[in-house]
């Protein structure tokens, strides 16, 4: 040890270490180093080699979320796992692949596409890898029929702060056999491991698609519309709702797929009313990011979409900040809202938080806000999670894996 | 000693239970010995029956305050024994907490008690047009407590998914006996996901809100008669790869249909090897093109007989065979073990020639009736308990049958979980580190390791203090930059 700087410890892995650059930052916290394991034993190696340092580690994917979640208290060392981009293995017949956490859901989908087959995962951010997905559990309306990310994964490796290696879970679709880490680790923002490797459930590709697109006053009551629609026998896969402008109407998107789309799709034409149409593929902006910097997820039930609507365009009224909103109709129905501030920092950083205070006030406790990003003044300003009943089992969970708090410190909610 | 614990437990919770729902009759202890797979038994050393969650909780906070460990039982049709009770300890049985709380159509989503029946969820949404749709065989019986401990999956999971892919919430009693909710709504580690399929070792659930599914508009079965299970097997591959996802691919081979012949005289065509049950639902238009390549493809391979169902009726006579299975298996055999391992569908046929292969080496008959669509194959192992050594050879077989689908990297358990039955195969399909980290979840969940302990695991870790080991304080922290919590 003697005289030897941490980066000679950490090369000495034969991992490529490198030194940090500013836009390597995580959250606004620039790490001291970089490294970039080409698999699941370097990870282990490197992993090993920054404990015994008592570095704190930050895991990386493809960097369209690290200014999500908040920023890590401490950051000496990123793991950034774009270099871990093998599809590892894709029996067809299986409809079945396993792929290293750093290949970009877009790589695999043309890797896939070659044998009509898809990983169901709509992509809200382009260059997102599958460690990246799964740690935000970022999702999008495909989930009314496929659900979402933690759903169609059925293995699991991830490498503790200790560099142990765990995988739970296997490659074949049905497995009940202990517990499933694969769950646990979706969602957790990088604070429990660096997810190594992946293994999911795939979707043959539909035959055919149909869209159904109709636009509605705010005024019209999004509420019967969606249970006709969810309802249909005709078997809708997605509802998306596009609203740009909360003051101005909002657009639905139904994608109906698979053989006989397109009828089924005039199908549900009829229950939208005379203003809807039918097209093919669904929009470019389909699943989409409705903003960047500021953004926030109002987490609800189905039937209180609309009212979240509602709370919405109330809250862009009272708060007079600007707002695009992109959400979908699921078990558990999202609204992705956009936020402008830009009307002088001060005065913009008070109004975007009152815009979350407000807005949770009205959606809790039957829904949730999260403040996905945010301007670091504003994110100070609030709580970024809001209520989780789980909390207290959350922190415990975190103990366990990561008793030294090593793993992206206070990146999640409540010091995690 | 620990009868003393015991007694003086069950005088805490006759205040808070009544009576007449702790059950100290060493009569009454004995009918709650055993779950589904009746070979491991054991006889609870007390048994509660709570009505609400509270109840649960002042049980388990009990437990947990004596250090006397507790096992909840749902229908007790489990076939792991993830229920065997212990000797020295609590059974909670959920028989009691069958209430639905509310259906919420709009929603789709119903709020159950745990001890509410699978198919009692399914018959009040029925008229509505609504279903609940994981369907274990056991659905009249099993409880749905039983299935979100379980992860069940049954015939219609190829399409529609596991247990875990249709709980929206959760309220749970952990092991400390404090009342939880796990919430699909709640951002960061998904616990919800991590206790469903936790056998009962993460706590107690005492509340559980469903998805519920909207009834296809068409549903379609297909009953294929092939002359063997080398045919048969090729017809899902083929199925599954072009692109069509049926709601269910049941196969049976040949004895297994000669056992469902002399149970319930399902009468499938004469002559077959191996029969395949393809049930087709969902929009009209998508269930007609399937039926049509369904069909095809069926012939390509070889099927002699295709008959289809487009009635209720007319479909029960189809699955009437395959759902009986099981049980008419005792019709041709004193004693079986069912096995429920699972093997990626595209090394079906393989697997399946090398369990015939076995079967003839040991002389052991196997009777096979499975989930084929998705790889998960539950081989009946038939032995005589009268003759000397059939049993041990029966239990030979049956482990290198796992062995196999492990090989082949598969699982040992598709559905009916480890319980205590598996637990020892487990280090053959995971490494200690990977049973090792699995187990952080129990720690953190159950410290103490009280509930259901001895279940899933072949050894339990020590989960040591709380928060572990420490290796000194960050200078951040000891600078007050950041904090600990
Ligand atoms: C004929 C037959 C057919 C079957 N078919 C299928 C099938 O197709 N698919 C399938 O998946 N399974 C099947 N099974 C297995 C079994 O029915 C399922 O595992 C079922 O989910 C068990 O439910 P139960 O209420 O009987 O649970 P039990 O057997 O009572 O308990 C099972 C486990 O759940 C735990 N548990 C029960 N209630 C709770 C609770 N409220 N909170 C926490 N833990 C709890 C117990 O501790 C135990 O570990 C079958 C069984 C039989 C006998």
């Amino acid at each position: 040890m003697t005289g030897r700087s941490p980066l000679d410890t950490l090369k000495a892995t034969g991992v490529p270490v490198r030194e940090a650059v500013p836009e390597d930052a995580v959250a606004g916290v620039l790490p001291s180093w970089v490294a970039a394991p080409g698999g699941v034993g370097e990870v282990a190696e490197i992993m090993r080699a920054a404990s015994s340092l008592g570095l704190a580690v930050v895991p990386s994917g493809g960097r369209t979320k690290a200014a999500w979640g908040r920023p890590p208290e401490r950051c000496d060392l990123v793991v950034d796992t774009r270099a871990m981009d093998r599809v590892l293995e894709h029996e067809a017949g299986d409809l079945v692949v396993r792929v290293q956490a750093g290949v970009t859901l877009d790589g695999l989908a043309a890797a896939l596409a070659v044998h009509g087959q898809e990983l169901a995962l709509d992509r809200p951010l382009d260059g997102a890898t599958v460690g990246g997905t799964l740690a935000t559990a970022t999702a999008g309306p495909r989930a009314l029929r496929y659900g979402t990310a933690r759903d169609l994964l059925i293995g699991i490796t991830v490498v503790l702060a200790d560099g142990t290696v765990a995988t739970s879970g296997g490659k074949v679709v049905k497995n009940v056999a202990g517990y499933d880490l694969g769950k646990l680790f979706t969602g957790s923002y990088g604070t429990l491991g660096v997810i190594a490797e992946a293994a999911f459930r795939l979707h043959p590709m539909a035959a055919e698609r149909a869209c159904v697109t109709s636009a509605h006053p705010v005024s019209e009551d999004l509420g019967p519309l969606l249970r006709r629609v969810t309802a249909a026998q005709e078997e809708v896969s997605a509802v998306e709702i596009d609203w740009p402008d909360p003051r101005e109407p909002y657009t639905l998107t139904c994608l109906v797929e698979g053989v006989g789309a397109q009828s089924r799709a005039s199908a549900v034409r009829e229950l939208l009313g005379t203003r809807a149409s039918v097209g093919g593929e669904p929009p470019g902006e389909w699943a989409r990011l409705p903003g960047e910097t500021f953004v926030l997820e109002a987490r609800v039930r189905q039937d209180d979409l609309y009212d979240a609507m509602l709370a919405v365009a109330g809250t862009v009224r009272v708060t007079g900040v600007e707002a695009a909103v992109r959400g979908w109709a699921a078990p558990v129905s999202v609204l992705r809202i956009a936020l402008r501030t830009d009307d002088g920092p001060a005065a913009g950083d008070a109004a975007g938080a009152a815009f979350v205070t407000a807005l949770r006030d009205m959606v809790e406790p039957g829904g949730r806000v999260v403040v996905v990003t945010a301007p670091e003044e504003i994110a100070r300003r609030v709580d970024r999670f809001g209520h989780i009943g789980a909390l207290p089992l959350m922190k415990r969970v975190k103990e366990r894996f990561d008793p030294d708090r090593s793993l992206s410190p206070g990146r999640f909610v409540g010091g995690i | 000693m620990p009868g003393d614990t015991l007694t003086l437990l069950a005088d805490r919770l006759r205040g808070p239970l009544g009576d007449q729902w702790v059950i100290t009759d060493p009569v009454r202890l004995r009918t709650y010995e055993c779950d589904g797979l009746t070979y491991h038994r054991a006889t609870p050393g007390l048994v509660v029956l709570p009505e609400t969650a509270e109840q649960v909780s002042a049980v388990v906070r009990a437990c947990a305050e004596a250090g006397v460990p507790f096992v909840a039982r749902g229908a007790g049709t489990g076939l792991s024994g993830g229920a065997l009770p212990r000797t020295d300890g609590v059974l909670i049985v959920m028989s009691r907490m069958r209430r639905i709380l509310s259906i919420d159509l709009p929603n789709r989503r119903a709020v159950v008690e745990p001890g509410v029946t699978n198919l009692a969820v399914t018959e009040a949404v029925r008229a509505d047009g609504y279903y609940y749709a994981p369907d274990p065989s056991s659905q009249q019986v099993c409880s749905i407590g039983g299935n979100v401990a379980e992860n069940s999956g049954g015939a219609h999971c190829l399409k529609y998914g596991f247990t875990v892919n249709h709980i929206l919430a959760l309220e749970i009693v952990s092991p400390d006996g404090d009342i939880m909710q796990l919430d699909a709504l709640d951002p960061g580690y998904d616990l919800l996901g991590a206790f469903i399929g936790s056998e009962g070792t993460l706590g107690v659930a005492t509340k559980i809100t469903v998805r519920l599914t909207r009834a296809p508009e068409v549903v379609t079965t297909v009953l294929a008669a092939f002359p063997g299970v080398a045919a048969g097997g090729k017809a899902v591959s083929a199925i599954i790869g072009s692109g069509i996802v049926p709601a269910a691919i049941e196969m049976m081979d040949a004895l297994a249909i000669e056992a469902a012949e002399a149970a319930v005289a399902c009468r499938y065509p004469e002559g077959a090897g191996a029969v395949l049950i393809v049930e087709l639902d969902g929009p009209a238009a998508e269930v007609a093109g399937h039926f049509e390549q369904v069909e095809r493809i069926c012939r390509e391979e070889g099927a002699f007989e295709i008959r289809v169902a487009d009635d209720p009726a007319e479909r029960a006579a189809i699955w009437k065979g395959r759902k009986s299975a099981f049980a008419a298996v005792g019709r041709i055999s004193p004693a079986y073990i069912v096995q429920d391992g699972v093997v990626p569908r595209t090394a079906l046929p393989g697997v399946l020639a090398r369990i015939a292969e076995l079967s003839a080496e040991h002389g052991i008959r196997v009777a096979n009736v499975f989930h084929a669509g998705d790889g998960n194959l539950h081989p009946l192992v038939l032995f005589d308990d009268a003759e000397p050594g059939a049993g041990e050879r029966a239990e030979h077989v049956s482990g290198m049958i796992l062995d196999l689908c492990i090989e082949h990297g598969g699982s040992i358990t598709g559905e009916h979980g480890v319980g205590v039955d598996k637990a020892r195969y487990m280090p053959k399909m995971f490494t200690e580190d990977d049973l090792d980290t699995m187990q952080l979840v129990r720690c953190a969940f159950d410290p103490k390791g009280l509930s259901n302990p001895g279940k899933v695991f072949p050894t339990p870790r020590l989960c040591g203090e709380v928060p572990g080991v420490r290796k000194g304080v960050h200078p951040l922290v000891e600078s007050g930059k950041a904090e600990q919590f």
